[in-house]
């Protein structure tokens, strides 16, 4: 009796104990996202409500009014949603499609993947020359489209800027979206494929019907990634066309960037926390989509 | 017979086809990198023979000057150079010491947030792993959510911070927040998470403290992941632009990243060539480990579970 006694509580001390010290390894981690991210985001909160901050009169969603209506952060919000709303939905379906290309018996796929897999690992700062030689006024790409006769085309100052930029997200983001999938497709098992074969499925059947549904959430799973790195272009707008870029690629980082030079803490809090909000709204939609779709499938 | 010899030959023309369009799309995704490598050993008067058009255009154009006259010197995308000059390379290691101070400061942002942030990472990630409490799988939603948002959210509150702790315009400000980014967090955590317990029981009944375990079995199990992890953070701090645009307000301190394109209008030649220095150590890293990269990118797949 007492030696079960003392072994339970000993099993609870240690139980314990494990909570405590395993606390102990999480916590500088945990300290630097308090004092880095949510203190100050708290803040930023804060600010988003009050006038100014020396005053602190609480305003209300005056800030947020103030925003909504600034022209700038209209064209920067329009011409970002116009560019994840291509973007991300090519780069699914992109990638989507040569994982079931690269999931055949082809030749050469290692290859293939790891060619497709490199752009990833390379700094956008370094291929950027490379897209202005293609597509500057004078460049390679109106050269060669002379051939047939086309005329130049100012792909960076028109609205065709916006495909060139897309181009580039596409070439970097392809790979890892990819390989994402090839790890989902191959995880569909594999007798519920033979089965629907034998009741003489075609493989055009099979993939609607029985891998687009297993793959369903690394197809949510894509799909926030690739919208966050949308959100990422900024960098190869920068590097493409500097801090004032023709119209259609002024984004909400330009827009941010500009704030701060002004230093208008308000608009940049009331930006920020619009974003999140938003940002959070888009990836909790996207979820609940993907429990609809999964629920009949159980995961493994 | 005859009905089956179709379909093979179906088979094998879809194969065919297949083949060819993965080979493209492969050359297609290789295509810059060979060009900007290729591109960086010619000499400089091949290349503003090539390329004088495109960099040249953007000044003279805003002149008003007429338009039709370029259409002869067009550009030539050249991918091998008439003859293989290392000149370029010359000027930028040893003639103009501002490239390599920008790489510098490269190197000193990303290395000090890949480091510290793997090492905090791979405890936090021992910590998730130990204990799942409810307080505690709450916590790692959090930082998932953290990990979602993009940089227009996150420099407001690291700004303020910065501020505050008076670190604007120093190397810090990109430091330490880079240092406590969650991404790394939560790809060591799924995968600490997938190692048997009873590795973690036997261990313990061996009598394994808390630090040898996490020393000697979690940490080693996790090695391929650690690189990975360590891979991306690198190549995403390599690429950083957003940060020193609004953390530093010295040009001086700016990385190589947001430098390079400001070379790219005047010395095109010098800038194939910086741009080649500057993917050498992430490429280097991609031919050494990319199975390790490939089975972190897998192990990121899935949020929820």
């Amino acid at each position: 009796m007492t030696g079960k006694r003392t072994r339970r509580t000993s099993g609870r001390k240690r139980k314990n104990q494990e909570k405590w010290l395993s606390l102990a390894f999480l916590s500088p981690s945990f300290l630097g996202v308090l004092v880095f991210f949510v203190v100050p985001f708290f803040v930023v909160i804060y600010y988003a409500f009050v006038n100014n901050p020396v005053q602190h009169q609480f305003v209300g969603f005056d800030n947020f009014a103030r925003l909504l209506q600034n022209s700038s952060f209209q064209l920067a919000a329009k011409n970002t949603a116009i560019f994840s709303g291509i973007a991300v939905p090519s780069a699914v379906v992109i990638s989507l499609l040569l994982a079931c290309l690269l999931n055949q018996k082809l030749p050469l796929k290692s290859q293939m993947r790891t060619s497709m897999l490199a752009p990833l690992m390379v700094p956008v700062a370094s291929v950027v020359l490379i897209w202005q030689v293609m597509f500057s006024y004078n460049g390679a790409l109106n050269g060669f489209l002379a051939h047939f006769g086309i005329d130049q085309i100012d792909w960076m100052k028109s609205e065709f800027n916006r495909y060139v930029v897309i181009l580039l997200y596409l070439w970097k983001n392809i790979g890892y979206n990819m390989i994402l999938f090839l790890a989902a497709l191959s995880n569909v098992p594999v007798d519920i494929q033979e089965m629907a074969m034998l009741e003489g499925a075609g493989s055009f059947r099979i993939f609607m019907q029985i891998k687009l549904r297993y793959i369903s959430p690394t197809i949510v799973f894509v799909t926030i990634l690739s919208l966050i790195n949308s959100m990422k272009i900024f960098r190869e707008v920068y590097l493409l066309t500097g801090k004032y870029p023709y119209d259609g690629l002024y984004l909400l980082q330009h827009f941010m960037n500009n704030t701060f030079e002004s230093l208008d803490y308000q608009k940049l809090s009331a930006a920020a926390l619009l974003m999140a909000l938003v940002m959070i709204l888009v990836i909790l939609c996207l979820f609940l989509a993907d429990d609809r779709l999964g629920r009949d499938v159980e995961e493994s | 017979m005859k009905r089956r010899n179709r379909y093979q030959r179906r088979k094998l023309t879809l194969k065919i086809l297949f083949t060819a369009m993965g080979i493209s799309m492969a050359l297609i995704s290789l295509m810059p990198i060979v060009l900007t490598i290729t591109n960086s050993f010619m000499a400089e008067s091949e290349i503003t023979a090539n390329y004088g058009a495109v960099f040249g255009a953007s000044t003279q154009n805003s002149e008003g000057t007429a338009v039709t006259s370029y259409i002869s010197q067009r550009v030539n995308l050249k991918f091998i150079p008439d003859m293989v000059s290392f000149s370029q390379y010359w000027t930028v290691l040893f003639n103009s010491p501002e490239y390599l101070l920008k790489l510098w400061n490269s190197i000193f942002l990303t290395v000090p947030v890949v480091v510290f942030q793997v090492a905090i990472a791979s405890f936090a990630a021992y910590g998730f792993t130990r204990y799942r409490g409810r307080v505690r799988e709450s916590i790692f939603f959090g930082y998932i959510i953290l990990m979602l948002m993009p940089y227009q959210v996150t420099l407001v509150p690291n700004y303020l911070v910065s501020k505050w702790l008076n670190l604007l315009d120093t190397r810090w400000a990109v430091i330490l927040p880079g240092i406590f980014a969650p991404f790394s967090v939560f790809l060591l955590t799924k995968n600490m998470r997938r190692i048997p317990k009873s590795y973690l029981e036997a261990a313990q009944l061996d009598g394994a403290g808390e630090w040898r375990l996490f020393s000697s079995v979690c940490l080693p199990m996790c090695k391929g992941c650690l690189v990975s992890v360590a891979m991306l953070v690198f190549i995403d701090y390599w690429n950083m632009v957003e940060q020193p645009l609004i953390l530093f307000s010295d040009q001086e301190m700016y990385p190589l990243s947001v430098f390079l394109s400001e070379i790219n209008s005047g010395e095109v030649g010098v800038a194939f060539a910086v741009a080649v220095i500057y993917m050498i150590p992430t490429l280097l890293m991609f031919l050494w480990g990319e199975e390790y990269l490939e089975a972190g990118i897998t192990y990121s797949g899935g949020i929820k579970g």
